[in-house]
């Protein structure tokens, strides 16, 4: 497709891989960044005023739920991605736990195909399982599924039982130049459990899950990570416990990396009361020193980024009896306005910092392009109002997930369009 | 009548007065049941359905012949624990029976939280006749009733509970009505049937169970389901006996008349002994009367609201 030039004009331009923050033009051509100056002449090219808004690099998202194949009435690639651009990102990692299992280069090659022609043009990066059928015994073909495009490997929605697998998994990845993503739990220590165990869960009568069930296996895959010398990433990192290993970790010289949601900084426990099943999602919400100490991870650089644990179910998965209702938050469209109004605005954080933990950081952690307003660099950007109040509709959502405890609940901070490549995908001016 | 809900969920919230008056009530109504004619016409024209998702015998009669007694219409629908997943959805089956004309819907449910649920999505009343581990606010009622028969004021009683409290939706209840109406609740049970924070609900949980007796007013039980041995919850029932068996000897430490009560039904030789449970201070077969006369007078006071 055959893009022209673009203009953005007049916008707070903040990049902060290259200390960027100034009030500037950027000029768009060819796909690419062209420009960042100040007055660039507008002639015969499409112009986006930007004045009073905030021109960034897009968000990446390193952990979502596409559902495609198989539970295309949660979400496909189509209304997946088409999500993702509303919520202001450029490229999504979406994780294997599809029917069937992306543990396969045939399966990674239809996710791919079907992003590309079918997709919003939002880039899709498929992570690959560690095990075929993510059922923790054999090794899934990696080499094979690297071949294909897949950016990483994990079982997520499943924990990797078997130290000696992930172990192996690690070696072996290694070599095709492919991470491991770890979903850190253990089974045994989350037994029935559906929700954080503590006073709330006392109260409510609902089975807890102990903090230790995160925990254990946090450390577990640090201590095998160390052990190999191997690079290791965690996901949905939820508890104070947790971030404290990652900590320790990363001081002693550990190649460990670690992710939170927006809902781990933006919810807690307390937010079950009722039984609202949209509160219900694996790692539970957690507690108000648990939600502080993921800030502090986020700020002190523990925690390397922000990803949603995107997670669309459909309504009739929800609207049922807590315990029977599936785990999962329909993030995209609410992963800005929550991290925003929780870290910028409660002045944890500046805007550029926060823009590091969404676009930066995890283009870094991934090795794909974006993440940057480079000259040369591809043109994937994101629009800002920040200061805009939203309150969350989730009937609203593109995504067919409305699954959200944020419905009804006023926040800060829009995205007004996102560019890939230097085309528009989704404007909300 | 200061109780106007449509639902009673449970007993978390509920004021003193309100719950005073629902036991005044069921003095009333208690003469009723001990009456040689059993037929008032406090429910004519109403329609009460019991759905009862688990098995019980006395809940569910109880709520049954309160019903009779009182001339409503009154059903039963057994489904199994098993079709909460794989059968019709509750809030489809609620709605169905709201079309049906019902006016109270008394709903039990292994699951926490279900009755909440189901009251956000249907006109008639519910009852919760106990929901998982959450609450089961008529049990507690009925041991109100039958305490106060005994005691008189609940204010500064000390009732002992013992036995698995974490799965306990009547030690729930019994805490949130007994603090309400000014009693200290001990709880005492193996550690591993302890759930965290409890004493944040307003209790305490004393060391042993021969502190949890020390001058208590009442002594009550729980049922310890042989299962939670099997799930590794506490080694055996005879270390558990030792160690956690309501005893003569234990309920000696209590006050001289103390009662020694039982929600029922009771594992003999596990969380309490046969010589305590039918000794003379029990009144755990007049629970049950009580049991009745309580649910009269809710499903009376539910009704009426309409009025």
């Amino acid at each position: 497709m055959m893009v022209g030039s673009m203009l953005i004009r007049g916008g707070r331009v903040i990049d902060p891989k290259n200390g960027v923050d100034m009030v500037a033009d950027v000029l768009v051509e060819n796909g690419k960044i062209a420009k960042i100056e100040e007055n660039i002449s507008a002639e015969g090219m499409q112009v986006i005023e930007a004045a009073g808004r905030v021109v960034a690099p897009g968000f990446i998202d390193m952990h979502c739920h596409l559902r495609d194949p198989g539970q295309e009435y949660k979400e496909d690639l189509i209304s997946g991605t088409k999500a993702a651009a509303r919520g202001g990102f450029t490229g999504v990692c979406c994780m294997p736990n599809t029917h069937p299992v992306n543990d396969n280069a045939a399966v990674t090659r239809y996710i791919l195909e079907k992003a590309q022609w079918q997709g919003s043009g939002v880039h899709v990066y498929p992570v690959g399982a560690i095990s075929k059928g993510l059922e923790g015994k054999e090794m899934a073909e990696i080499g094979r599924m690297k071949q294909a495009g897949i950016i990483a490997i994990s079982d997520d929605g499943r924990p990797v039982a078997n130290s000696n697998l992930l172990r192996l998994a690690m070696q072996y990845a290694d070599y095709f130049n492919v991470f491991v993503m770890s979903h850190s739990e253990d089974k045994n220590l989350v037994g029935d459990g559906v929700m954080n165990e503590g006073f709330i869960s006392t109260k409510l009568g609902l089975p807890g899950i102990t903090r230790a069930a995160e925990e254990v296996m946090i450390a577990r895959d640090i201590l095998v990570a160390e052990a190999e010398g191997k690079r290791i990433h965690l996901c949905h990192v939820s508890t104070k416990g947790g971030v404290q290993l990652v900590r320790e970790a990363k001081k002693r010289g550990v190649r460990v990396t670690a992710e939170t949601t927006p809902h781990y900084i933006g919810a807690t426990d307390e937010w079950v009361i009722g039984y609202d099943s949209n509160c219900r999602v694996n790692p539970p919400l957690r507690e108000e020193s648990d939600r502080q100490a993921c800030i502090a991870g986020l700020v002190d650089g523990t925690l390397d980024c922000i990803a949603t644990d995107h997670a669309p179910h459909h309504q009739d998965e929800k609207k049922v009896e807590f315990h029977i209702a599936a785990s999962g938050i329909s993030g995209f469209e609410t992963a800005f306005c929550v991290s925003y109004t929780e870290l910028v605005r409660a002045g944890h954080m500046t805007l550029p910092q926060l823009i590091e933990k969404m676009s930066t950081k995890p283009a870094q952690l991934l090795g794909v392009p974006g993440g940057e307003l480079t000259v040369g660099a591809a043109a994937d950007i994101v629009i800002l109002d920040p200061e805009k109040e939203i309150t969350v509709d989730a009937e609203k959502f593109v995504s067919r997930g409305h699954n959200t405890p944020f419905h009804g609940r006023t926040y800060y901070g829009a995205v007004l369009a996102t560019i890939v490549g230097g085309r528009v995908i989704d404007q909300q001016y | 009548m200061i109780f106007k809900r449509k639902d009673l969920l449970g007993l978390d919230g509920v004021s003193r007065e309100e719950i005073q008056e629902i036991l005044d009530n069921a003095m009333t109504m208690r003469q009723i049941v001990r009456s040689s004619n059993k037929k008032t016409a406090h429910l004519q024209g109403k329609s009460i359905v019991t759905l009862f998702y688990e098995n019980s015998t006395r809940t569910r009669m109880s709520f049954e012949l309160a019903s009779k007694y009182m001339s409503a219409a009154a059903a039963n629908i057994s489904a199994s624990a098993s079709s909460v997943a794989k059968g019709e959805t509750l809030i489809d089956t609620g709605v169905t029976l709201d079309q049906m004309g019902t006016d109270v819907i008394i709903l039990r449910h292994p699951m926490s939280g279900a009755p909440a649920l189901l009251a956000k999505h249907v006109r008639s009343s519910i009852i919760n006749a106990g929901d998982g581990m959450n609450e089961h606010p008529t049990q507690a009622l009925l041991d109100m009733l039958t305490m106060q028969d005994h005691i008189g004021s609940l204010d500064g009683i000390k009732v002992a509970i013992c036995g698995d409290v974490m799965h306990s939706r009547v030690a729930r209840s019994n805490i949130y009505g007994l603090t309400t109406m000014g009693a200290k609740v001990v709880l005492c049970a193996p550690p591993t049937l302890i759930p965290v924070h409890i004493e944040k609900l307003g209790c305490t949980v004393a060391p042993t169970i021969e502190d949890a007796c020390e001058g208590a007013d009442v002594v009550m039980g729980l049922r310890i389901q042989r299962e939670r041995q099997q799930k590794g919850l506490f080694p055996s029932v005879a270390e558990y006996c030792d160690n956690w068996e309501i005893t003569p000897e234990r309920v000696a430490l209590a006050k001289k008349d103390a009662l020694v009560m039982h929600p029922g039904p009771m594992n003999r030789g596990v969380e309490i002994a046969s010589s305590a449970a039918d000794s003379p201070q029990s009144v755990i077969n007049q629970q049950v009367e009580s049991g009745v006369a309580v649910r009269m007078a809710l499903l009376y006071m539910l009704t009426r609201r309409e009025a």
